[in-house]
């Protein structure tokens, strides 16, 4: 039987590909639509069988980062897998089908007064994409990422084996967490059905406070000053070309009071606002896009690399993005690649490659140095022996 | 192949495990090649010295390791590690010995690596908002060398004052504040790990490729030793507010943390204790709750101060409306220590109201708390074995204490009947066999009821990816091992040290 037919006995939506979808130019041979768990199991056991290369898809935000597939029989698509299937407020806890949209789970949540703190940068993306890509934005600063969040995964395996790990409570080490091992892993160890999440409330009040910085040291002293006062901001972002601004959330009275305190500390160019500043929870702009990990005193020494004409958003965390202005050679972008490495390991940082293109991507290194490279890919093999899943989407050809 | 490597771990059993000293007590090959690699004077050998390694907090489950080593350095863990992988020895980490699921059960064919002399803190950073310290350092002196900088390491686990953070990697550990901060697993930013391989290498929270890290977290040990390890530190609250609130019943102290929670308040931490708890409590350290409560409610907030003003008038309030008899608040920090004295007594406290006791660690969805409750109460009054019940109330994480006296015969047995009901009644409810205690040797058994057989199989995939020759830590955490296919680089060939002499 042809693979289109042993799929299509499993799965109500099955079809060819087409050359629109394909996955940085690299074309499904076709398309399968699981609507639930268990057609999302049959499907990949078919996938199995027929020895198919499985690429994962939500709603395609993030489906040109990492490296081309080597190749793609199969596009798992999740949109039909959009529901929310439990919303527990009394205990704070959310499960989520992979294919549903961040910002309706975020609209669902939110009649209950509860959130999942997870910015969307990306609008339209998914709750299996965001983790599958570890994605987040400025409440990582208080809340953490995808891996913080996740407290239940549902995965099924290359075998068509449905797995989970974790489960709906809060407070739970019983076996291993795959939900953070899952988390960021690009579609290579398994595909994302469902996953549970820790909710938190949404804050009654929330304030915003910016000021002007002038210059690398300016941004740093800046982000120092907030950092290490008592206010505990949910959010503490630097945004090119020179700004600092801070998220407070919390009871009126407490974050009226917390934004004035932050201001007199920011000096008097500081601005309270309700809105959020422009570049706010956006990734910048460029036609390559950098992920950086750059401890807090790192900040200075980046901002000083990049020099004022290349686009930077950073949060507290030590987390931020690097946007290579449109146009740039190749050669710029490896040449801005390589001196970012230099000063971030210098700091026990990084930077990897998210999106680039093709004449780029070629050019440099996407991914650096990874430590642990030879683990990863024992356990890639466990979980995927054949090399079907994502094949060459991750570090290393994993 | 050494065999005793793969000798499968004995379930844990009911009764008391202690088993025979080892035949050899003298250095044997490898016993003498460790004391070449570390010194004599960081390898015990000696029968008396091994004894005193047999159990970890939990005293039930007892094995005496064949040989002890002391190391000092990352290096010569990683050797060690190596001498163990290539004689087919199992061998198993252990910090300062306190955890409660027998996950640093020593192996009587094996080796106990103990961490205790890695006691460095290597760097604060405050810019940064990190240190880098090493596994044998204690949780609190963590906290101790930042405090003066107006920062702290959140996970605070009760047994804080002695554990190691080595330990809290493996277990991931919580503690009462996890409520609002999170675990471990959220405090660590990166941990070099000597692999099963005997390799050196730093896993990160976010860096390139997978997140190894996060699995490597609360692992139980099973996949490595962490030798050094990069903590997020935390600013120290502007302020910290703590009340005590006594009800006439379980099931009021149930409805104030409702509506607690459902205030959309996040406090750092709720406990609460029931009137057994309490009688314990007050026997032990007078802490004077207040006389005829059927429960006490502490909750603490922290945070910046106009924000905890507000949520603390709320709480006092949704407390009163509940129906609490008495509110104390604590108007300073001895005022908070009394308040959280008999809440940090309790489970040696029960020790003064019954000879002996299990604690147990559960979690149901805190919804469910006076269904379960419920359930606790029937279960004792069947059986006879009285329960007292300590919780992490705001995530539904109970630590349910069976008494029993160990001189009447048969009552442990009906003891450990009643806490593992209790667990299945976590688990019917939609919880876990454990929160933060680990599953252990002591936990491994009940595996099987909370996951699948793929999903046991799936995690295992992960150790396989790690330690194929399954040598690091094993008959933890899972029920059966995983067989890992092909070995690479595993010598099939006969025993390095076969007809020299016996192992242990």
């Amino acid at each position: 039987m042809q693979p289109i037919d042993a799929l299509a006995k499993v799965c109500g939506d099955v079809r060819p590909g087409e050359p629109a979808e394909g996955v940085l130019g690299v074309e499904p041979a076709l398309v399968a639509a699981p609507k639930d768990a268990s057609e999302a199991a049959e499907v990949m056991r078919v996938a199995a069988e027929k020895g198919l290369a499985v690429v994962p898809r939500g709603a395609e935000t993030r489906l040109d980062w990492g490296t081309p597939p080597e190749r793609c029989d199969l596009l798992v698509d999740t949109h039909r897998m959009d529901g929310l299937i439990e919303h527990a407020a009394g205990d704070l806890v959310a499960k989520a089908e992979a294919g549903q949209p961040m910002e309706r789970l975020g609209a669902l949540l939110a009649e209950r007064g509860q959130r999942l703190a997870l910015d969307v940068p990306l609008p339209g993306s998914t709750v299996g994409g965001t983790i599958a890509t570890g994605a987040s934005g400025p409440l990582r600063t208080l809340y953490g990422t995808p891996r913080n969040l996740v407290i239940g995964l549902t995965i099924v395996r290359a075998d068509g084996q449905i797995a989970r790990s974790g489960g709906k409570v809060v407070k739970n080490v019983a076996g291993y967490d795959l939900g953070r091992l899952f988390s960021g892993s690009f579609g290579t160890l398994g595909l994302i059905v469902d996953a549970t999440f820790r909710l938190h409330p949404v804050p009654s009040a929330a304030a915003f406070v910016s000021c002007q910085v002038t210059g690398p040291e300016d941004a740093f002293d800046a982000v120092q000053t907030v950092l290490h006062s008592a206010v505990a901001p949910s959010a503490l972002e630097y945004i090119s070309p020179g700004t600092v601004a801070v998220l407070l959330e919390g009871v009126p009275e407490g974050v009226d009071v917390r934004a004035r305190q932050i201001a007199e500390l920011l000096g008097e160019n500081a601005e309270i606002t309700e809105s959020a500043p422009d570049g706010w929870g956006r990734y910048p702009d460029g036609t390559t896009l950098i992920d950086v990990t750059a401890p807090p005193p790192a900040l200075r020494d980046v901002l000083t690399t990049l020099g004022p004409e290349t686009a930077v958003t950073w949060s507290g965390s030590g987390q931020g993005h690097v946007g290579v202005p449109t146009g740039s050679t190749p050669e710029k972008v490896a040449t801005v690649l390589g001196e970012l490495r230099g000063v971030l390991s210098r700091h026990r940082g990084g930077a990897v490659v998210r999106y680039a293109p093709e004449e780029v991507r070629g050019e440099i290194d996407v991914w650096g140095p990874v430590p642990g490279l030879a683990l990863m890919r024992r356990v890639k093999d466990q979980f995927d022996p054949d090399h079907r899943l994502s094949p060459g989407r991750f570090v290393g050809g994993i | 192949m050494g065999s005793k490597g793969f000798a499968p771990e004995p379930i844990s059993g009911i009764v008391e495990k202690v088993e025979p000293l080892p035949n050899e007590p003298l250095p044997d090959e490898l016993g003498r090649r460790l004391a070449e690699l570390l010194g004599a004077d960081r390898v015990v050998t000696d029968p008396v010295r091994l004894r005193t390694y047999e159990c970890d907090g939990l005293t039930n489950h007892r094995s005496t390791p064949g040989i002890v080593v002391l190391p000092d350095t990352a290096e010569q863990i990683a050797a060690i590690v190596r001498e163990c992988a290539a004689a087919g020895v199992p061998y198993v980490a252990r910090g300062s010995g306190t955890g409660l699921s027998g996950g640093a059960l020593p192996r009587a064919d094996g080796v106990l690596i103990v961490t205790s002399r890695m006691r460095r803190i290597l760097e604060v950073d405050i810019p940064g908002q990190r240190a880098v310290v090493e596994p044998g350092v204690i949780n609190l002196d963590v906290t101790r060398a930042v405090r003066q900088y107006g920062y702290y390491f959140a996970p605070d686990p009760s047994s804080q004052q002695i554990c190691s953070v080595g330990g809290n990697v493996a277990e991931n550990s919580g503690g009462a504040h996890c409520l609002k901060y999170g675990f471990t697993a959220h405090h660590v930013l990166s941990c070099e790990v000597v692999t099963p391989d005997g390799e050196i290498v730093e896993l990160s929270a976010d860096g390139p490729g997978y997140d190894l890290l996060g699995v490597f977290v609360g692992a139980e040990g099973t996949l490595g030793i962490t030798t050094k390890i990069t903590v997020r530190l935390t600013r120290l609250p502007e302020t910290v507010q703590t009340l005590l609130a006594a009800f006439e019943s379980i099931e009021a102290g149930g409805a104030a943390v409702s509506a607690i929670i459902g205030a959309g308040v996040v406090p750092a931490a709720i406990e609460m204790m029931d009137a057994l708890s309490i009688e314990a409590a007050e026997a032990a350290v007078r802490c004077e709750y207040p006389p005829g409560a059927g429960a006490v409610l502490i909750v603490e907030l922290d945070g910046p101060e106009p924000e905890v003003a507000a949520q603390f008038a709320q709480v006092e309030r949704l407390c009163r409306d509940a129906g609490a008899f008495e509110i104390r608040i604590a108007a300073d920090d001895a005022e908070r220590t009394l308040i959280w004295k008999g809440r940090k007594s309790a489970f040696a406290a029960v020790g003064r109201i019954s000879p002996a006791y299990i604690v147990q660690d559960g979690v149901i969805p805190r919804t469910v708390l006076p269904q379960v409750l419920a359930r606790i109460d029937a279960l004792s009054a069947e059986s006879g074995v009285r329960v007292a019940n300590v919780f992490h109330a705001g995530d539904g994480n109970l630590h349910p204490l069976v008494l029993f006296d160990d001189a009447e015969p048969g009552a442990e047995q009906r003891a450990e009947e009643v806490s593992g009901a209790i667990l299945d009644l976590c688990i019917e409810h939609g919880g876990s066999i454990t929160g933060e205690h680990g599953v252990g040797v002591d936990k491994s058994r009940y595996m099987p009821r909370m996951f699948t057989e793929a999903d046991l199989d799936t995690m295992q995939m992960v150790r396989c990816g790690f330690d194929p020759a399954g040598l690091c830590n094993p008959g933890k955490v899972f029920p059966t091992p995983r067989l890992c296919g092909e070995v690479p680089g595993v010598r099939k060939g006969p025993h390095p040290y076969e007809g020299k002499a016996d192992l242990f």
